[in-house]
């Protein structure tokens, strides 16, 4: 018993060299981690994800996006012109200090644009994220939670929405509903179910199954804190890391509706319908959809980043201490 | 088996199914016998071992006991109630005074709480305690245990499999329990941790007068911690007795097998293992006699044709064999003797007629031969 005091004594010994978090006062050595309280899931996470460079990064970026979107949407004036003014005069100046992005062939201002855009690829993205995420979240959780019939039909039915194409799909319910942003939000948001209800439904399955449920049952936890404080915490950040990808995933698929026409209605600024009116003057006027496509990639990519860095910040394995 | 004061738990013809198969409407077409009419009693403040080989329905016992899975048939008597009977909710208020062990440390620990969050939840999910103190008992409890009260704020990944098995042990400790199952809680350990996670069981079981359902597969691990032993072959008791009784002087066949089949850690010490030929049948179409019937090396002909009751044969030592049935008390271990002599006799040449199949015990036993 001695020997495994020791054993316990060195191996706490060795974990103290570690530096400690900057959240512990530098006059209480002795204390580190032991005496503070213990963090919640959040803080921990928190304090993780800002460790991370990459992700912190694309979090001010995104931040960015946002206060672009507010701010052109309620006051309009800051853009250097009028996103929808035509001044067939000006069509395709190249970028200068006038037009930085330069002018599209009816001589609109791109740079205005694209910052216009801004609004609705993040409402693209963020709306039909949260379609996709509520609906196939509660449609895989009572899938998995209640096995049997009612997993069996959910689940083949969403098996059928898997073996068409997304983008097809999407094309599908775009003709059924009619054209506009509102519809292709929809439209986007119901293509993407399948994946979320799968994801949890495995994820469901299998921490149902494990030891640590087993463990609450018999301390006689009731289902309810079961659900929130053993199996969400545990399939929670697949779901994370898969709706942030999905917001891009969004992005990318409203950009492919505006590119086939189907999103947005001409005079709006979207970024998909920029690039493909300017996949027309390509060798022309290249950055005409230059600078469409780099927003939507560089956009994609922060929720991307953002995305991983979550995942890592909300394992505990992963995580930087 | 009268419930007498000391009696803590009394499990009475308890049965287990699970369904097999299912035919095409769903309607189960045959069921897997894994525990079968097992009945017993553990006593206040004593260990009761209940081994067996994988398979033969331990854990399941155990996990009807903790509430874990519902009996198809039986009664598990505990202070005077029927757990089994109890609805989910009145189980629940129950299951405080039974508490669990797991065998896998690695898969036991929610791998997202902090090992002082996993010590307190029972604490907290029964209101055990106002706020303000839990801290302190969660404290008390790792030192218990024998880790660091430093430690509580690291997540179960940053620790050993013993370490980890300890704080499941906190964690079962946390309610006062008045019965823990231990559910193989040192099968998946390595040797030297084994010893320790033993010894620290026997010490908390001494410090807070715990009962305890210790499940392992092999009699080796059992011996060191139980006070009585029951051995499980298929879904079946075969035999229970006090530990002395059961190593001394093994009356089941099976238990005799078993028994020999101990490593020594004596290089020299005479062995005469006993060999089982065949496997274990299928517990989905179990033998209509003795389960150990078609493996037995000790077989007569009533072991295929009815299944032997589980009787007193010796003073509190039950067997379930048809070779004791119409033999006097006085002559049983004589009956048990030759039977494992018999059994041993191909490598068997240089020790005494009375030698049983415990090679530690073994007395006039040569060494170094």
């Amino acid at each position: 018993m001695i020997l495994v005091a020791e054993l316990i004594n060195d191996t706490a010994m060795l974990q103290e060299q570690e530096p400690a978090p900057s959240s512990v006062p530098p006059e209480s050595p002795d204390a580190e981690r032991s005496s503070a309280k213990p963090e919640s899931l959040w803080k921990d996470m928190w304090y993780s994800l800002t460790q991370n460079k990459p992700a912190m990064v694309s979090l001010f970026f995104i931040l960015l996006l946002v206060v672009i979107a507010i701010v052109t949407a309620v006051v309009p004036q800051v853009l250097p012109y009028d996103p929808y003014q035509q001044d067939l005069s000006q069509s395709f100046q190249a970028p200068s200090a006038a037009h930085w992005f330069g002018t599209d062939q009816q001589g609109r201002d791109i740079f205005s644009r694209v910052l216009v855009g801004t609004q609705i690829s993040l409402t693209v993205g963020l709306l039909s994220m949260s379609i996709s995420l509520v609906v196939g979240v509660a449609l895989g959780a009572i899938a998995g939670y209640k096995g049997g019939v009612v997993d069996t039909v959910i689940m083949r039915v969403m098996d059928m929405m898997l073996a068409i194409p997304s983008i097809l799909l999407a094309i599908a319910f775009m003709a059924a509903l009619g054209q506009g942003i509102d519809k292709a939000i929809v439209a986007i948001g119901l293509v993407s179910i399948p994946e979320y209800a799968r994801i949890v439904r495995s994820q469901i399955l299998s921490v149902k199954q494990s030891d640590y449920v087993a463990a609450a049952r018999v301390i006689g936890d009731t289902d309810a804190v079961i659900i929130f404080r053993h199996v969400l915490p545990n399939v929670l950040p697949s779901i994370i890391v898969r709706a942030t990808l999905g917001i891009s995933g969004a992005i990318l698929d409203a950009a492919a509706l505006g590119f086939l026409g189907l999103g947005v209605q001409p005079p709006a600024a979207e970024w998909g319908d920029m690039l493909g009116r300017g996949r027309n003057y390509i060798f022309q006027a290249p950055y005409a959809m230059i600078f469409p496509g780099l927003a939507i990639t560089v956009t994609v990519l922060a929720f991307n980043l953002l995305g991983d860095g979550i995942r890592d910040a909300l394992d505990p394995k992963a995580r930087k201490r | 088996m009268a419930q007498n004061p000391e009696t803590l738990i009394e499990v009475q013809h308890l049965t287990k199914s699970f369904v097999a198969d299912t035919n095409f409407f769903g309607k189960p077409t045959s069921f897997v016998q894994a525990v079968d009419d097992v009945s017993f009693s553990i006593r206040k403040g004593e260990a009761f071992g209940l081994v067996g080989e994988s398979g033969c329905g331990k854990s399941t016992i155990g996990k009807m006991l903790v509430g874990l899975l519902r009996p198809t048939s039986g009664k598990i008597i505990f202070e005077g109630k029927d757990l089994a009977t109890l609805s989910p909710r009145e189980r629940r208020e129950h299951c405080r005074d039974i508490q669990l062990i797991f065998q896998d440390p690695y898969a036991s620990l929610n791998p997202r709480m902090t090992v002082g969050q996993i010590v307190a939840e029972p604490i907290k999910t029964n209101k055990l305690l106002p706020a303000e103190k839990i801290d302190a008992r969660v404290d008390e409890l790792l030192e218990r245990v024998g880790l660091s009260r430093a430690m509580k704020n690291r997540y179960p990944h940053e620790f050993s499999g013993g370490q980890r098995q300890r704080v499941g042990i906190a964690r079962a400790l946390a309610v006062n329990p008045k019965l823990i199952v231990c559910d193989e809680p040192v099968s998946a350990l390595d040797v030297s941790i084994q010893a320790q996670v033993l010894n620290l069981l026997d010490d908390l079981k001494e410090q807070f007068g715990l009962t305890y359902l210790f499940i392992a597969h092999g009699l080796n691990v059992v011996k060191h911690i139980s006070d009585r032993v029951g051995v499980m072959y298929l879904g079946k008791l075969m035999e229970i007795a006090p530990k002395r009784s059961l190593y001394h002087e093994p009356l089941c066949p099976y238990t005799q097998a078993l028994l020999s089949a101990i490593p020594s850690p004596d290089p020299h010490l005479q062995r005469k293992r006993i060999i089982l030929e065949g496997d274990v049948p299928s517990p989905i179409d179990p033998p209509a006699g003795c389960r150990f019937a078609s493996r037995c090396f000790a077989k007569v002909g009533a072991c295929d044709v009815a299944a032997p009751d589980l009787r007193e044969v010796l003073p509190d030592h039950m067997c379930a064999c048809h070779r004791y049935e119409s033999v006097a008390p006085a002559d049983v271990v004589k009956t048990s003797r030759d039977i494992q002599y018999d059994a041993a006799r191909p490598s068997y040449g240089r020790g005494a007629k009375d030698v049983n199949a415990d090679p530690v015990v073994a007395p006039g036993t040569k060494r170094g031969a």
